[in-house]
């Protein structure tokens, strides 16, 4: 499954800079959610895969059984989903407001900063 | 666009929903659930009351700012976080208390760690609420 | 700039006898230590500045130091009781005392300064704050431009000098002065340390071919053209390769290098100086002179040179301060600085003519005044000196030419027959006389009483020449060569001042034309940084984000080619049909999302990629993060659809063009994610914290749940940040929709 996984991460990153590169700032999100996305998931396949065994401690025990998963990458993939998830909530609403406020959505034309230089 | 029946049975969803959100925050330290999660269960009932009753609805049922809730919750995190000076021991270091524990059985257990999660819970939902709406009201 | 001065207070109000008190006071410190250090003593007090960098606040008090600090004080008294009048009723007038006081206590923490370090940082307070003397006019374009460009050529000098620092104190392993043991003429980084010390040291001293920001220098209100640009701050530099002189002097290009630059800048500069018709341009060019010829003695080396440099530093100081007070007197009483114009203002401006003529016979060298004195001692220094026949050329003509300068600015406007000027001629003020005359009157009490300024010269001259030198200065002893040079001086000086007017004119045909040029670097500059931004600055996001990719597609390609990886394809016997259906998922929402133009079908495509994602963190033992991944995926979808109903449909022509460059840079990064992601998951895992986390779990934090565990108390304080991250998102986006209304675009 590592190596299916690492197929998956390929195929996210790939799709996503992709996205990020194209004029239109919404597809620059949809590309900022699955590189979020690809993120979490080479996070999470970094720290081993274990079925089935959510790192748990039964009531009354000192430790967990033997051969849970490793806790603690989830643990750092957890705030990082609800992290990329502010982010995006953000750069959402800055794409919707600089939508409202320049008329358009192709970053070649957000030339608010840098007007372009008149020959 | 919404119908009566959405209309009808989200009042109860969002009962439903609140209490589970609460449910899976307390059961969190032992089983899967916890602040994160409880607050965004949370926001999910708010937003589902917004969707059906029109965000302004939804404030009222809120009572409280989004926006405040959310600092209301990283204050009550940081609170629970110094808590961990008063006895001596450093910056976010639990504390806990067990009420009526005897030999074989703990009793309740209350922490600074429930009341650190309470935070995450009122953040996570103050902050995603605050977003959802404020979007909301803008269409 | 000179207001009237009846309706304002005495001195200028506080602001005024605090600014003359201060340097008062300090100028009594500094003379109580006279004693003491004319013994040959060497003061030092140590203060721990910032220790990690070895920066200390020593200060270093002996005949050179003592030297400089009784003149900026001393002479910083006069100015500003000087400038009390001068300014009077000024808007700025106490903004300008706060300037001129910073800019003191920068030079004195320059030449006090034991620390090479804190001498720098004193360097560059002098800098900042002579430009924003220069441009106390702020009104006029000239005045700005003029303040700018002494800030850039000093500024670039400081750069220089401030390498040549930390070169040095790594060659010396120190950045204290008087911790440098012996020379380090031998070291092989000499070369680099003496030409970045020469580029600080000739930059702030105006040599040739740096010399033409201090002339336009003169912008300044006349105060501060007394003060910083001939008195003081331009001796910077001179301070500077004097106190370097034990360390680093003494080698062929020490002595090529300071004689021939100081010589050409001292002969060059007097004779611009006599091309001139305002006074105060003259006074600039023979400043620029007396520069040049310091340098070129510290350059000489020998001890006669040494004394004589030492000497003529003081007289320079003396009489020149006083003849830039003086000008602003004649400008202020009169409202012209024309040499062509001003004849016959002797009755009445009396004291300021004799302080006129006193102050000038001492810069002609004119016998019983310290002039006399200074420019004997460099006679005989040149006579004595290798390269004589150079030196003393440069010297005697440097002196003839003085000597006509001095008749030009002291002599010809305040004698004859009156002219008519813009202002009726009358007398200065008080405040603005004291100064000038105490300045003149020193340049004479020295002449008279050379043994008091041995006083400080010979303790001067020891820390210059790294050992005791012997002086012994005089008025008059016998008749030698010295003295007949100095007679001649005399009668050439007379016979070309007879003809000044031709000799004007004739100079005037040879414009050395520096301030075009520097303006014409000046566009350049600004014109290939502007090319250079545009070029790097495209103003598209896309073109930032390839670069960024693009970056970070080489960076793993290195690492990938660096750490000889080759993809390891493990067996994938165990795979059961859901990984599969996983792995289809995810890949056909990632495309699907790439490729549509439609926006439901690509937020439902982000919705499959996300429940994929979801369905890994079942599969893998990990109900939280699934469960929270969900969760997202339903507010994500929530929040698409809301902000869709206000923004318009993707663009067409999207899929029909593909971005040939694009696709292969996504593609090399996907794959180079594969390949590294492939090795990583090869190597074994550090397990360590985790077993820590799940034997602690329950016993220490009481929890079962050793996610939840991590996240609220072994790790708490990084999940408050994250949830700070998230509140501060939210408020963020809040104020984005709810603040200000939008401006028109």
């Amino acid at each position: 499954m590592e190596f299916l996984i690492a197929l998956m991460v390929g195929a996210l990153v790939a799709a996503a800079v992709y996205l990020m590169l194209a004029r239109n700032v919404l597809r620059f999100l949809f590309g900022l959610i699955l590189i979020s996305n690809a993120a979490n998931l080479l996070i999470f396949a970094s720290g081993g895969l274990t079925p089935e065994a959510p790192p748990l401690i039964a009531y009354g025990a000192d430790a967990p059984p033997p051969g849970v998963a490793n806790a603690l990458p989830q643990a750092l993939v957890l705030t990082a989903i609800v992290i990329g998830f502010g982010l995006f909530a953000f750069a959402l609403v800055l794409v919707y407001r600089a939508y409202q406020t320049m008329g358009t959505l192709d970053s070649d034309d957000m030339r608010l900063a840098e007007p372009e230089e008149k020959p | 666009m919404t119908s009566l029946i959405v209309r009808a049975a989200t009042r109860l969803l969002v009962g439903l929903l609140l209490m589970f959100s609460i449910w899976m925050l307390l059961r969190g330290h032992n089983e899967p659930g916890g602040g994160f999660i409880g607050g965004l269960i949370g926001a999910t009932g708010f937003i589902l009351y917004a969707v059906a009753h029109g965000s302004k609805a939804a404030r009222v049922a809120l009572r409280i700012d989004p926006q405040t809730i959310a600092m209301a919750g990283l204050g009550l995190a940081l609170l629970a976080g110094l808590a961990g000076f008063i006895p001596g021991d450093g910056l976010f270091a639990g504390q806990w208390l067990f009420i009526g524990a005897t030999e074989t059985d703990k009793g309740t257990p209350l922490s600074t760690i429930l009341v650190f999660d309470i935070g995450v819970y009122l953040v996570v939902l103050g902050a995603v609420l605050t977003m959802v709406f404020a979007l909301e009201e803008e269409v | 700039m000179a207001n009237t001065h009846t309706d304002s207070r005495f001195l200028g109000g506080p602001a005024g006898w605090i600014s003359i008190l201060l340097p008062l006071a300090l100028f009594g410190w500094f003379a109580q230590h006279i004693p003491a250090v004319a013994t040959g003593e060497v003061l030092v007090w140590r203060l721990d500045w910032v220790p990690s960098l070895g920066v200390s606040l020593g200060i270093l008090l002996d005949g050179l130091s003592l030297t400089f600090a009784l003149l900026i004080t001393g002479i910083g008294t006069l100015v500003t009781l000087y400038a009390s009048s001068y300014l009077v009723g000024h808007v700025h007038y106490t903004r300008f005392v706060c300037y001129l006081m910073v800019f003191m206590v920068g030079m004195l923490g320059l030449v006090l300064s034991d620390n090479l370090l804190a001498l720098f940082v004193f360097w560059e307070v002098t800098t900042v704050s002579s430009y924003l003397l220069i441009g106390f006019d702020a009104d006029a374009a000239k005045a700005r431009r003029n303040a700018l460009q002494a800030l850039v050529v000093t500024g670039m000098g400081a750069l220089a000098f401030l390498a040549g620092i930390i070169v040095l104190g790594t060659a010396a392993g120190t950045f204290e002065i008087s911790a440098i043991e012996g020379t380090l003429t031998d070291h092989p980084m000499y070369l680099a340390i003496f030409w970045l010390f020469i580029a600080g040291a000739f930059t702030k001293s105006a040599q040739v071919p740096f010399h033409f920001w201090l002339p336009n220098a003169m912008a300044a209100p006349t105060p501060v053209s007394a003060y910083l640009h001939s008195a003081t701050m331009v001796k910077g530099g001179v301070y500077l390769l004097a106190r370097m002189n034990p360390t680093l002097g003494g080698t062929d290009i020490w002595f090529w290098t300071l004689v021939i630059a100081g010589g050409v800048t001292a002969v060059f500069a007097s004779l611009v100086a006599i091309r001139q018709t305002d006074i105060k341009q003259i006074l600039a060019y023979t400043t620029l002179m007396a520069l040049g010829t310091l340098v070129m003695f510290i350059g000489v080396g020998t001890p006669y040179a040494i004394e004589a440099a030492m000497t003529f530093l003081i007289v320079h100081s003396f009489y020149k301060a006083a003849l830039f007070l003086m000008i602003g007197v004649v400008d202020h009483g009169t409202g012209t600085r024309d040499a062509t114009v001003l004849r016959g203002l002797g009755r009445a401006m009396p004291v300021t003519m004799l302080v006129a003529m006193v102050a000038a016979a001492s810069m002609a060298g004119l016998p019983p005044l310290f002039g006399f004195i200074g420019k004997e001692f460099m006679y005989k220094a040149a006579l004595d000196a290798p390269a004589m026949i150079w030196v003393l050329g440069c010297i005697f003509s440097a002196s003839v030419l003085m000597f006509v300068a001095g008749g030009i600015v002291a002599f010809r406007p305040f004698v004859g027959k009156l002219a008519e000027t813009p202002v009726k001629a009358h007398e200065g003020p008080w405040p603005m006389l004291v100064g000038p005359v105490l300045l003149a009157g020193m340049g004479l009490t020295f002449g008279v009483m050379p043994d008091w300024a041995e006083t400080l010269v010979r303790p001067a001259a020891a820390a210059v020449a790294g050992g005791p030198v012997e002086v012994d200065l005089y008025l008059f002893k016998e008749v030698n060569t010295a003295f007949l040079l100095s007679l001649a001086t005399f009668g050439v000086g007379f016979l070309l001042y007879l003809v000044h007017g031709r000799l004007r004119a004739g100079l005037s045909r040879f414009k050395a034309r520096f301030d075009p040029g520097w303006d014409r670097l000046m566009d350049g500059v600004a014109a290939g940084s502007k090319g250079l931004t545009g070029m790097i600055q495209t103003g598209k996001l896309r073109r930032y984000i390839f670069v960024t990719f693009l970056a970070l597609a080489l960076a793993m390609a290195a690492s990938v080619w660096r750490a000889d990886l080759t993809p390891v394809i493990p067996p994938l016997d165990d795979l059961q049909f859901k990984h599969w259906a996983v792995l289809i998922f995810i890949v056909a929402g990632a495309l699907l999302t790439a490729v549509t133009n439609s926006r439901m079908t690509a937020v439902a495509s982000l919705g499959v990629v996300g429940i994929g994602v979801a369905l890994i963190f079942i599969i893998f033992g990990a109900p939280d993060v699934a469960i929270t991944q969900l969760l997202v995926e339903v507010l994500q979808v929530v929040l698409v659809a809301v902000a869709m109903l206000k923004l318009p449909y993707l663009n067409r022509e999207y899929v029909k063009t593909v971005r040939g460059l694009d696709l292969i840079l996504a593609l090399s990064v996907g794959a180079l994610t594969t390949v590294i992601m492939l090795a990583v998951q090869a190597a074994p895992i550090d397990m360590e914290l985790t077993r820590f986390f799940e034997e602690a779990s329950a016993p220490l934090a009481y929890g079962r749940n050793i996610v939840n565990v991590i996240l609220v108390d072994f790790r708490a304080l990084d999940t408050f940040g994250e949830i700070a991250v998230v509140a501060i998102a939210a408020l963020g986006a809040y104020a984005l929709l709810k603040g200000t209304r939008r401006p028109t675009p």
